[in-house]
């Protein structure tokens, strides 16, 4: 068929018109959802809790994490000394101990002290005072030289402690340092399983409001297809409001997740405070919001693609 | 333009819509497609949009053979095929001017040349003042002279209409049909299918019957090879 110059030069040139074609989709795809806003943004809705949960879950573990890495660092060894040792035996086993390379600090705990702190605070003063005598040793603190590439370093020096004589029992108070840690690992998968459960959530609830846009388009794809419209010119505005979904639901699951830590933030500092910490609980960084926004685009244009790919090609003109 | 051999289209289940149909319409020319309801007018049609594809023999438009085109060539071929329907599959949640606007956004013209372009349809068709409405709000007849806009709006080589007048009074009819033979007046090849046989008796144009999927009356030359 003939055609004129005119016609070639009208046509923008082969790149330029489908950047043209993609930006004018973009645009158009986000004028259509705003064109339904309630449906839109519960679709929008429904992305953000199910990305704020797991994103939020995981704020709370970082932060869990953050607090148990500053108990770990001051790991402590109570050395309880025998019930017959005196104060004046202590003393100098403390001071031969303090040239140990592995003991960074050294403390006694008087038995004395001890337990006038212990009646203060347990409140069983008068029955401690029928006892008669003071139960409670000597305590000797170290704190160890913590280095985490040698965790044998500090079961050695417990061993050199153990065989004191004047030595009852000397006790790493390590061990509920790993049990947490244990329990941060454990928790740590059991978000990842739910965070993917909900990421396939997400994935279906985008690709089942994609199916239904389709279907409620199927006239004007039809018509499309017929004047010469391109596979991939019909499936753009489908992708790209998959990617709007993705690009909204992202940024509220953010707002979600920031509004809830905001909320337990003043209860938590609280919680600090009684414990004489300065611990302050953080909600996302910024790089971790971009990467959630990032994780929820992926989601959205991936659900978006699975629909258009199964019910796209179902329509063909008649 | 347009070269039926032989062609034939069986549909799954037996039914055969065209059977051995020859006929060659030239480039420039125009002619009308007659024949009762299901003799097969719209499926000759359908065959040239690439909507179907033949059962049997070679069609060939513009000098590619339909019947061996790969689906991802369907699209560009299309753009060069102006279709216009009975029911004028316009789309009803945009306005006038974006619906003529389709073609040129599919094929990626510049913004300020779609405006021109699409102005310039609707002048042709007199329906430079709607622009802006719904096609909702229009008559009948103004929306069937939308879809004409729309299917001229890319200069297509080739007019298809199916019925294009077969909700309308005679009168407005005629307009339509006036239209047609305005647009091969410079040089577009026209094919339409219609049994408004007074009408087409009036216009003057070249026929081809089909009775039961053959052809029963052919004006036009029988396609021969060379």
């Amino acid at each position: 068929m003939v055609k004129t110059d005119s016609n070639q030069l009208a046509k923008s040139s082969p790149f330029k018109a489908w950047a043209i074609n993609h930006l004018r989709t973009l645009i158009a795809s986000l004028g259509t959802m705003t064109r339904q806003p309630a449906s839109s943004l519960m679709t929008i809705a429904v992305i953000a809790i199910a990305l704020a949960l797991p994103a939020g879950m995981f704020v709370l573990l970082n932060n869990a994490s953050n607090i148990s890495v500053g108990w770990d660092n001051s790991a402590q060894i109570s050395v309880f000394l025998k019930h017959d040792v005196t104060e004046k035996q202590a003393k100098k086993l403390m001071g031969k101990l303090r040239l140990y390379n592995d003991v960074n600090q050294i403390s006694m705990i008087n038995k004395k002290q001890a337990l006038n702190e212990f009646k203060k605070i347990s409140g069983f003063g008068n029955a401690i005072e029928a006892l008669g005598n003071n139960p409670l040793p000597h305590v000797l603190t170290i704190q160890p030289v913590v280095d985490a590439n040698r965790p044998d370093k500090i079961r050695h020096l417990l061993k050199q402690l153990n065989k004191h004589k004047q030595v009852e029992l000397a006790q790493l108070d390590l061990q509920w340092v790993k049990r947490l840690f244990a329990m941060l690992e454990i928790a740590q998968r059991a978000i990842w399983v739910i965070a993917s459960l909900l990421g396939i959530a997400v994935l279906l609830v985008v690709g089942n409001t994609i199916r239904l846009d389709i279907q409620n388009r199927r006239e004007e794809i039809e018509v499309t297809k017929l004047i010469g419209g391109t596979d991939a010119f019909i499936r753009r505005p489908f992708l790209y409001t998959g990617l709007w979904y993705g690009i909204g639901g992202g940024v509220f699951a953010w707002l979600l997740t920031s509004l809830s830590i905001g909320l337990l933030d003043n209860s938590v500092e609280h919680l600090a405070n009684l414990y004489n910490s300065g611990f302050q609980l953080k909600s996302l960084s910024l790089a971790e919001g971009v990467n959630l926004i990032g994780f929820s685009c992926f989601l959205g244009l991936f659900g978006s693609w699975i629909a258009v790919g199964r019910h796209l090609s179902e329509i063909e003109p008649s | 333009m347009i070269r039926f051999d032989n062609v034939s289209k069986r549909y799954p289940g037996g039914h055969e819509a065209l059977s051995n149909v020859s006929f060659h319409l030239p480039r420039g020319e125009m002619a009308y497609l007659t024949g009762h309801s299901g003799a097969g007018k719209s499926t000759l049609l359908k065959l040239i949009a690439l909507i179907e594809r033949p059962s049997r023999g070679n069609l060939v438009l513009d000098g590619i053979n339909l019947s061996s085109v790969s689906n991802r060539k369907i699209p560009y071929i299309r753009r060069n095929i102006g279709i216009i329907f009975q029911n004028h599959h316009l789309l009803y949640d945009r306005t006038v001017f974006d619906n003529v606007a389709l073609p040129l956004i599919i094929a990626g013209y510049q913004h300020k040349e779609i405006g021109k372009r699409v102005r310039a349809s609707l002048d042709q068709v007199g329906l430079l003042n709607k622009e802006k409405s719904a096609p909702i709000t229009l008559s009948g007849g103004e929306q069937q002279r939308v879809g004409i806009a729309r299917a001229i709006v890319h200069k297509p080589g080739l007019l298809l209409a199916d019925e294009p007048t077969g909700n309308l009074d005679p009168e407005l009819s005629k307009e339509i049909m006036e239209l047609f033979a305005r647009f091969n007046d410079v040089g577009v090849t026209v094919l339409i299918a219609s049994h408004d046989l007074k009408l087409i008796e009036e216009m003057g144009s070249p026929v081809v019957s089909l009775n039961n999927g053959r052809l029963s009356h052919n004006d036009l030359e029988i396609t021969s090879h060379g």
